[in-house]
């Protein structure tokens, strides 16, 4: 099956007033993949996603979604680009006044032009997807960590978007709900052949779904390292990448 | 770089025997298909009734959940029991879609009743509601008191740096805006009452009237109201904030009173500066005042001044600063009460800013009118 390429990022640069945060990115995503972006804290993982995502403007250097060009194309594409991308924050960033079935019907609400009598059956199907049915009447206090961040899921699904982007998805969850969260990423991508794009710095998950990484680093706020996160751990010619995946502390070296 | 076109769906209704009804769907029944699809193939089942019924779907291509929701819909516009409803020529690819949306499987939620429409039961609830709160209102005011029986015993352990610091954001902040507004006030009460009086060609007493009704009413209330809505909101939305964020657990289990910590400050802050801010109102109020006596009512400056000193009586100036110094309580306990009483996320800050405000506006003015019925039978 051929490759093709929904997502590039090329020479992206980005600087908070005089300081550098990321130098030089380049990189693409194929369409079906799984691709991790990893880094120590403070590499500006979660400021490329930002980028990535249209939320920040880069000081150059262009971010690519299907082909278009997000920083110089007109409110209108960039509006339909929106609907066939999903974002998961970090924080879940679940609206607190609104049910979690409202949270996901927002979306579909808004830009789909369906029956509002259909709607409920389509929030209860989105959240049976991510294992979370029968909680649309909860609010997102009364739900754990893990289910906000599947309700959170649930949400960035809502219009069945060709690229998913995660921020952090396993973050302050418990091994267990973490590995059942980096399940269902995979199940996703199996089941509906998503793109996923995910920043993380959980080793296990790394591991567990990703195929293609990068690894950004802090000091040259570049990409170090690229390639299957496996062959990096054992083979890879940079001691910085090798102690990023042995949990080595970076006050060691 | 354009994914395969995902917009094409079409579907053909048959009735190969009499009774039986037959739905045939090709193409990619996905998000932006189904709103067509099943729009056009309403009209057409309506009128019929029909015993046995069959859904097609082995030309289907793409399938994703919203078309599995089409699937089940047109299921539903037939009419008949589902059992007698076959859903053929599904593919593997079906297969997995229809497993993830779990099609088919009935998951019984427990759903929890809706608050009952009976009118005498909601009014039963919103008393029980009301109740509680008073007692939480008596509670809160209790554990103040037993924070401030602490800090007598511990004079240490309250926070001075942080008095010091509330004092300048409720009072010396706030000085512009209760200047302004007192200031325009006087400027209003003069103007509209030398209306009155020039026609008995009592000016004179326009000074009387600014000095009488700053000093006694409008000075307080008004410089209370400023007070709630600048820092009452805020002090509901801090504490609220840090409530939601577990901060003030943390300060809990640290061994701090969270009262001690977080409202006696901002009561104490309050009492000493409202009162303060009030008299800076009556003196700007009374410029304000003199602004017009002057130059539109051809009162000299200092004539002007010596009338409202003498309007003025030291027990009426006390009695508003003390009022005022009640209103700063009422102000700080209702914003901090407030705080503590949030829960949730991001609208429960607002809620408490709001509901702060609110009640706070709403306790001055009832204890306003308290004072006012004791100064009638104090004579």
């Amino acid at each position: 099956m051929p490759q093709t390429e929904c997502l590039r990022v090329e020479n992206l640069v980005v600087r908070y007033t005089d300081e550098l945060i990321l130098d030089d990115i380049s990189f693409s995503v194929n369409r079906g993949e799984i691709f991790i972006i990893m880094g120590g804290s403070g590499s500006g993982k979660s400021t490329l996603l930002r980028h990535m995502v249209g939320l920040e403007m880069p000081a150059s250097g262009h971010v690519y979604i299907r082909g278009t060009n997000i920083s110089s194309t007109d409110e209108q594409t960039f509006m339909n680009l929106l609907k066939k991308i999903g974002v998961l924050f970090q924080g879940s960033a679940l609206i607190g006044s609104m049910t979690i079935g409202e949270n996901v019907a927002l979306p579909i609400i808004e830009h789909l032009k369906i029956d509002s009598r259909l709607i409920p059956q389509i929030v209860r199907m989105k959240l049976s997807m991510v294992g979370l049915a029968c909680f649309e009447q909860h609010l997102p206090n009364e739900i754990s960590g893990g289910m906000k961040k599947r309700a959170g899921l649930a949400r960035a699904m809502a219009l069945n978007p060709e690229i998913l982007f995660l921020d952090e998805p396993s973050a302050g969850l418990d091994p267990g709900t973490a590995a059942g969260i980096d399940e269902l990423i995979l199940h996703i991508n199996r089941t509906l052949g998503t793109t996923i794009v995910i920043v993380t710095h959980d080793l296990d998950s790394i591991f567990t779904v990703g195929k293609r990484a990068i690894m950004l680093d802090i000091n040259s706020k570049k990409i170090i390292a690229q390639g299957d996160p496996r062959t990096l751990k054992d083979s890879h010619d940079n001691p910085i990448v090798r102690n990023f995946f042995m949990r080595k502390s970076v006050h060691d070296s | 770089m354009k994914p395969d076109s995902r917009d094409t769906c079409t579907f053909e209704i048959s009735a190969p025997a009499p009774g039986t009804l037959h739905i045939s769907l090709a193409g990619d029944l996905v998000i932006d298909t189904v709103h067509k699809v099943l729009e056009g193939v309403r009209p057409q089942i309506g009128r019929h009734l029909f015993e046995n019924a069959v859904i097609d779907i082995s030309g289907i291509n793409h399938l994703d959940d919203y078309g599995v929701m089409a699937i089940s819909e047109i299921r539903n516009m037939v009419g008949i029991d589902e059992s007698r409803i076959d859903v053929t020529g599904t593919s593997p690819e079906h297969k997995i879609i229809f497993d993830i949306t779990d099609f088919d499987r009935n998951t019984l939620c427990q759903i929890t009743p809706p608050a009952s429409p009976n009118i005498i039961v909601q009014a039963g609830a919103s008393t029980i509601n009301a109740y509680e709160g008073f007692v939480y209102f008596i509670s809160f005011v209790g554990a103040i008191v037993m924070s401030v029986g602490r800090v007598v015993r511990h004079p240490r352990s309250l926070r001075y740096g942080d008095i010091v610091m509330y004092m300048k954001t409720t009072g010396v902040d706030a000085v512009p805006i209760v200047g302004l507004i007192s200031l325009m006030l006087g400027l209003i009460i003069a103007f509209v009452s030398s209306m009155q009086l020039k026609v008995y060609g009592a000016n004179i007493y326009v000074a009387n009237l600014v000095a009488v009704a700053m000093v006694q009413e409008l000075g307080p209330i008004m410089t209370a109201i400023v007070v709630a809505g600048r820092s009452g909101s805020a002090y509901a939305a801090e504490i609220s904030t840090m409530k939601i964020s577990e901060e003030v657990d943390a300060l809990f289990v640290m061994g701090f009173d969270p009262n001690l910590f977080l409202v006696l400050p901002r009561l104490i802050a309050a009492v000493l500066v409202v009162p303060v801010l009030t008299m800076f109102s009556n003196i700007f109020a009374i410029a304000g005042g003199a602004i017009i006596g002057v130059t539109m009512l051809d009162v000299g400056m200092d004539t002007y001044i010596n009338q409202s000193m003498e309007a003025i009586k030291l027990f009426e100036l006390m009695w508003g600063l003390f009022k005022s110094s009640v209103f700063a309580v009422l102000i700080a306990l209702t914003g901090c009460l407030r705080g503590f009483q949030a829960q949730g996320g991001a609208a429960s800050v607002g809620n408490a800013a709001t509901s702060a405000v609110v009640t706070a506006i709403f306790l001055i003015i009832f204890f306003d009118s308290m004072f006012a019925v004791i100064r009638i039978y104090w004579g």
